[in-house]
């Protein structure tokens, strides 16, 4: 088991802590509502440090990244966050990223931490074009800083404008005195704020310095628990989940992500789905019933046939009502379909919504 | 922790307060802090008689689901409806507010399998 750089930290604010791919990781600190509630409406921060990070330089970098992944990489400016995701050679995902344009020839890549070994060895396979790659996620840190007054909690931290930062760019400056942080104005949890990654050796320092800022906003420590019910909320995918090894782009909805304007591992196969359509797709629904829908439990239609099964399901907390995702055929899965989820026996009603489920 | 010391307890982390024959039955603290947050408690056994280890309910919390068993053998003569509306009176208050259901003992001799506060505290530590 590994041990991220603020372990200490986090038992002595009486965390919960989980194994998580390889990791010992706050689950909750003291209750997950309470957090995820902090996060939509104040601010909260999570410590992620368990993410990978890889550099990837020289000349060959973009015609790496480009046959790697299925968004287009040549349209990022430096300074500049793209959402992508990595085909399988088989229709499949190895996994989803971030990809970030540090420099004229460089470029970090914000990776699962499940998928580590998985995608370093995966990218190695395809560096034919003799990129230099990095891998830098042992001695980085990673403090996500959500929440609608994130910016205006942290912004006595730092000279760069965190108010003015648009979403899906970065800048690297000093935060709480140190130097060299990377500030991106990204996250997982759909309410607004920053990511920042910087070497371990300031992790005690730069947590402290975000906790003090952050106290007159009432800024919570927030574990893997919230960060979940977070993220589903928006209908944001979790890798392992949502998506995996046999679930298509086009499918999991990221068809958004997936740009023909290059070839990629799969654009063929991906192309072809996207013209001739698919036949099962990444469906949201709410419970009408009561009950709580989870990791794979079935869901099936009025006769009781199995038509697919939960990839994600959680009681909402600003909703207060079971929600959830899984792969339905299309036909079945219009908005506004009925469809029914099989809880201990029981076939509770729920009804396909769109995404996300709160705006 | 919180593990009072008048009652008795069982591995699977509920507590049973004797009075007479009739045993009021919940779950602990540590399990409602294992748990997370509560958002509802489901009991349809009212007026059942189980057995022993058989399933009397089920506590949702946000992240995970729960399975309650019984601790004893015996009749469900009550449930606790209060719960129902405030689930997260399990969490806040799990030994008075948030306790389940009440059962009348099939016998008093089962209770000698059931754990004292200092035994239970020892399965927890």
């Amino acid at each position: 088991m590994k041990e991220i750089a603020l372990n200490n930290v986090h038992l002595k604010l009486g965390a919960k802590m989980v194994p998580f791919a390889g990791y010992n990781m706050p689950l909750q600190y003291t209750g997950l509502t309470h957090e995820h509630l902090a996060v939509r409406s104040g601010v909260g921060v999570f410590d992620v440090s368990h993410m990978g990070e890889f550099i990837v330089k020289g000349s060959g970098a973009l015609d790496l990244i480009q046959k790697i992944s299925t968004n287009d990489a040549a349209t990022l400016e430096i300074g500049k966050v793209q959402y992508s995701c990595m085909p399988n050679g088989k229709g499949g995902i190895v996994d989803d990223l971030l990809i970030y344009k540090v420099g004229d020839e460089a470029y970090m890549l914000v990776v699962n931490a499940s998928n580590i070994q998985k995608d370093w060895d995966w990218i190695q396979k395809n560096n034919t074009f003799k990129a230099e790659l990095q891998d830098i996620s042992d001695r980085t840190t990673l403090l996500a800083i959500q929440g609608p007054k994130a910016s205006q909690a942290m912004k006595e931290l730092t000279d760069i404008d965190l108010e003015e930062m648009v979403y899906y760019t970065f800048e690297k400056g000093k935060f709480a005195g140190v130097d060299n942080v990377l500030v991106s104005a990204t996250g997982y949890t759909g309410s607004g704020g920053f990511e920042i990654y910087f070497n371990n050796e300031h992790a005690e320092k730069i947590w402290a310095a975000v906790m003090k800022a952050g106290k007159a906003f009432g800024i919570a420590p927030a574990g893997l628990g919230a960060r979940d019910t977070l993220r589903l909320e928006k209908g944001f995918c979790l890798y392992g989940n949502d998506i995996d090894d046999t679930t298509s782009p086009i499918e999991a909805g990221l068809g958004w992500i997936t740009k023909f304007t290059k070839d990629f591992v799969d654009s063929k196969v991906l192309k072809k789905q996207k013209e001739n359509g698919i036949t099962r797709k990444l469906a949201a629904f709410k419970m009408i019933d009561r009950g709580i829908p989870r990791k794979e439990y079935e869901i099936k239609d009025a006769g009781g046939n199995k038509i697919g099964v939960v990839t994600s399901g959680t009681s909402s907390p600003s909703l207060k009502l079971g929600i959830g995702m899984g792969y339905i055929s299309k036909e079945l899965s219009k908005v506004g379909m009925e469809v029914f989820i099989e809880i201990r026996g029981r076939q509770l009603k729920a009804e396909i919504v769109k995404l996300p489920f709160v705006k | 922790m919180n593990i009072p010391a008048d009652l008795k307890y069982t591995s699977d982390h509920e507590w049973i307060k004797i009075d007479g024959d009739i045993a009021t039955i919940g779950i602990t603290d540590f399990a409602q802090s294992e748990l997370g947050d509560i958002v509802y408690v489901e009991i349809e056994t009212e007026g059942d008689n189980l057995e022993k280890g058989e399933v009397f309910g089920t506590v949702e919390a946000v992240k995970t689901v729960s399975d309650l068993f019984m601790p004893v053998k015996g009749e469900v003569i009550e449930v606790n409806d209060k719960i129902e509306a405030s689930p997260e009176s399990v969490n806040d208050n799990p030994y008075e507010d948030g306790w389940m259901i009440k059962v009348k003992l099939a016998d008093m001799s089962q209770l000698d399998d059931l754990l004292s506060a200092e035994a239970y505290e020892a399965e927890v530590a």
